[in-house]
């Protein structure tokens, strides 16, 4: 009783409970059938929610309008690299890996000397990054039909008793990223930044020299992710990122973490990328419309928000 | 304003902070010119009556949903939904409003309704503008879906009418951009209630104070800002004749770009309805007209829009430097 009240209090419990729900919904819709299935697709496409979603996270606390908006622009230019860089032979995985590393990084650089230089508000200075990025994609990346390398293209799906070995690593690398916001230096000067920068400066912390490595950070994950979505839709596109502009804000506020920053919460994340792609595979299984797909999405996301409300504004 | 800037210059000179204030409410026009003078040089033709009708022809519905933008901006909020929006009101445009006008009349203040909504939600339940606006666009697009699965539809013929008018003299798309400027000027700049709706974004706590109603503010520029988007619709299917469930979907970043180019602030309620008309047709010239003069090839038409949206916030920060330094 105490352990479950004790759950309860914690903001991240919500977002798997939903996640839960709407998995329950979703086999009994189909009688049981596919139930395990279900969860294990779930956790393959989720993990990349998860990816982004961190990198998000740390962006999102460093304090109002800070965001990522050139996150889908990096995703697709780094699956283009990675496969460009891989070319379909196994000994250049680690190359190709980490090629889409560094292209990630460099738009992540980019974007704070954006930020820093000219002084642009962050949600501006990503946003006409990410219309430069694109175009770099559009013109590197046109007519690419280069296949990921097998074995590259075989980790990024292989399972253990149903558990898709890159969960197995988002998890570890939440994990990971959990110590860094709550037991390490660089993850309370974010959080720090995020509570009041003026604040944070006169205590001594290098404000600049955290929120470059934020920036940076999230551009490397970024990066990394689209290496992994090249190889697990076995290809890179200009438009494999997309989604992941919406998905990667939703997972952050969804998971407990505060838009006005200050406030960050790592296992929410995982709880709300799962509710989220269930709830599509839900949507699926009852055989709706992409149409009323796209509406109930919205509508629950919009729904979601405004029963977890009582934030601040973003900016 | 101007004359007392330029008499500010007059006593002053070029190196004063007055100067700067100057430059710095002429830099959307200014990038317009310059971008003029680069179409004129590359191609003199095009700077013709037809030569204007045929350039700015998406202008007007980049314009519309530049200013509606520009509303929700002015609250120091953010419509993410707006493109996705557009093309909703599109597919109503050229369905509903054609076989049954009743009826897509009704939607379509139904959804400027939604938008006023949105606004007392966001605001009594201080939710992030820039994630139910996320959500909406998810809405809209799935309900242009439903109603438009495949392109098609047809404009309305007073639609297709008034869209291809042709003024004496001027052409239309620049004298529509004019009376879109000018009205908004007027009403957002120049009346009472104007000043009160930009002090929401500015210290929305003083206009609380003052006596005003935050929460009427915030509703009337949401439904503001779903007017001119249905506005955007409208004029956009009177240019394409049919309609397409993602035609608008561009628009979002694009009228974010817009209003910043024209010298926006995201915070403050510093807005400016001239120059961000004058930002909408900058970056509706200068992501394709430009380009094909240049030989430049269509690929690079979006990292275009990007460039110019930094070199002008770069211009502008130099400036904003200079303006400080008293």
């Amino acid at each position: 009783m105490i352990v479950i009240r004790a759950l309860l209090a914690r903001p991240w419990i919500w977002s798997f409970i939903g996640a839960l729900f709407v998995w329950l919904a979703a086999i009994t819709f189909t009688g049981g059938y596919g139930a395990g299935g279900m969860i294990t697709a779930a956790l393959s496409l989720a993990v990349f929610m998860v990816i982004v979603g961190i990198g998000q996270m740390f962006v999102i606390t460093l304090g109002p309008g800070n965001v990522d908006l050139s996150l889908p622009a990096n995703i697709g230019l780094a699956s283009a690299v990675a496969m460009k860089v891989m070319g379909g032979s196994d000994s250049m995985i680690l190359v190709g890996l980490v090629a889409a590393l560094a292209s990630g990084m460099a738009v992540g650089m980019a974007n704070y000397l954006l930020i820093r230089a000219l002084r642009i508000p962050p949600i501006i200075a990503t946003l006409s990054s990410s219309f430069i990025v694109h175009s770099i994609d559009i013109a590197y990346g046109r007519g690419l039909q280069i296949k990921p390398p097998p074995a590259f293209a075989d980790f990024t799906n292989i399972q253990f008793f149903g558990i898709p070995i890159l969960a197995i690593c988002g998890v570890v690398f939440a994990f990971i990223a959990g110590i860094a916001l709550q037991r390490m230096i660089y993850g309370r000067s974010v959080l720090a930044i995020g509570q009041n920068m003026r604040a944070a400066w006169l205590a001594g912390i290098p404000v600049e020299r955290v929120r470059f490595l934020t920036y940076t950070l999230s551009g490397a994950l970024g990066g990394i992710n689209g290496a992994l979505l090249a190889g697990y839709f076995r290809g890179a596109s200009v438009d494999i990122g997309n989604e992941y502009l919406l998905s990667s804000i939703a997972v952050v506020v969804i998971g407990g973490t505060s838009v006005a920053g200050g406030k960050a919460n790592v296992p929410g994340i995982w709880g709300a990328a799962l509710f989220l792609v269930l709830l599509l595979t839900m949507l699926n299984t009852f055989g709706v419309s992409a149409g009323v797909r796209l509406l109930l999405t919205g509508l629950i996301i919009v729904g979601v928000i405004t029963a977890a409300g009582g934030q601040k504004a973003m900016r | 304003m101007t004359v007392a800037a330029t008499e500010a210059l007059g006593r002053s000179g070029f190196r004063s902070p007055a100067f700067a204030r100057l430059l710095r409410a002429l830099l959307p026009a200014l990038s317009l010119t310059l971008i003029l003078i680069a179409i004129a040089y590359l191609n003199p033709r095009a700077i013709s009556y037809f030569g204007f009708s045929l350039m700015l022809n998406l202008a007007i519905p980049i314009a519309l949903a530049t200013i509606a933008q520009m509303f929700v901006i002015t609250v120091n909020e953010l419509d993410l939904s707006i493109g996705t929006f557009v093309g909703f009101v599109a597919c109503v445009t050229a369905t509903w409003l054609r076989d049954a006008p009743l009826v897509g009349i009704l939607v379509l203040l139904g959804s400027i309704g939604v938008y006023a909504a949105l606004g007392a939600l966001i605001h009594l339940r201080n939710l992030p503008s820039i994630v139910v606006t996320l959500g909406m666009s998810f809405v809209w697009q799935g309900l242009a879906i439903l109603l438009l699965p495949k392109p098609g539809g047809k404009a309305p013929e007073w639609l297709l009418g008034l869209m291809s008018l042709k003024p004496p003299l001027v052409p239309f798309p620049i004298l529509a951009a004019i009376v879109i400027a000018l009205v908004v000027h007027f009403g957002l700049m120049r009346t009472s209630y104007g000043a009160v709706l930009r002090g929401t974004g500015g210290n929305a706590q003083a206009v609380q104070r003052a006596g005003w109603s935050i929460l009427r503010t915030k509703v009337t520029m949401f439904a503001l800002t779903g007017l001119f988007g249905v506005l955007s619709g409208m004029a956009l299917v009177g240019i394409t004749t049919s309609a397409d469930a993602n035609l608008g979907n561009g628009y979002t970043l694009l009228a974010i770009a817009g209003v910043i180019l024209g010298g926006g602030e995201f915070v403050g309620g510093r807005v400016s309805p001239i120059g961000a008309v004058l930002g909408a047709l900058t970056l509706a010239l200068a992501a394709s007209p430009l380009l094909t003069f240049m030989r430049i090839p269509p690929d690079w038409q979006v990292a275009a829009n990007g460039a110019i949206l930094i070199i002008v916030l770069a211009a502008r920060a130099l400036i904003s430097r200079r303006e400080s330094d008293r």
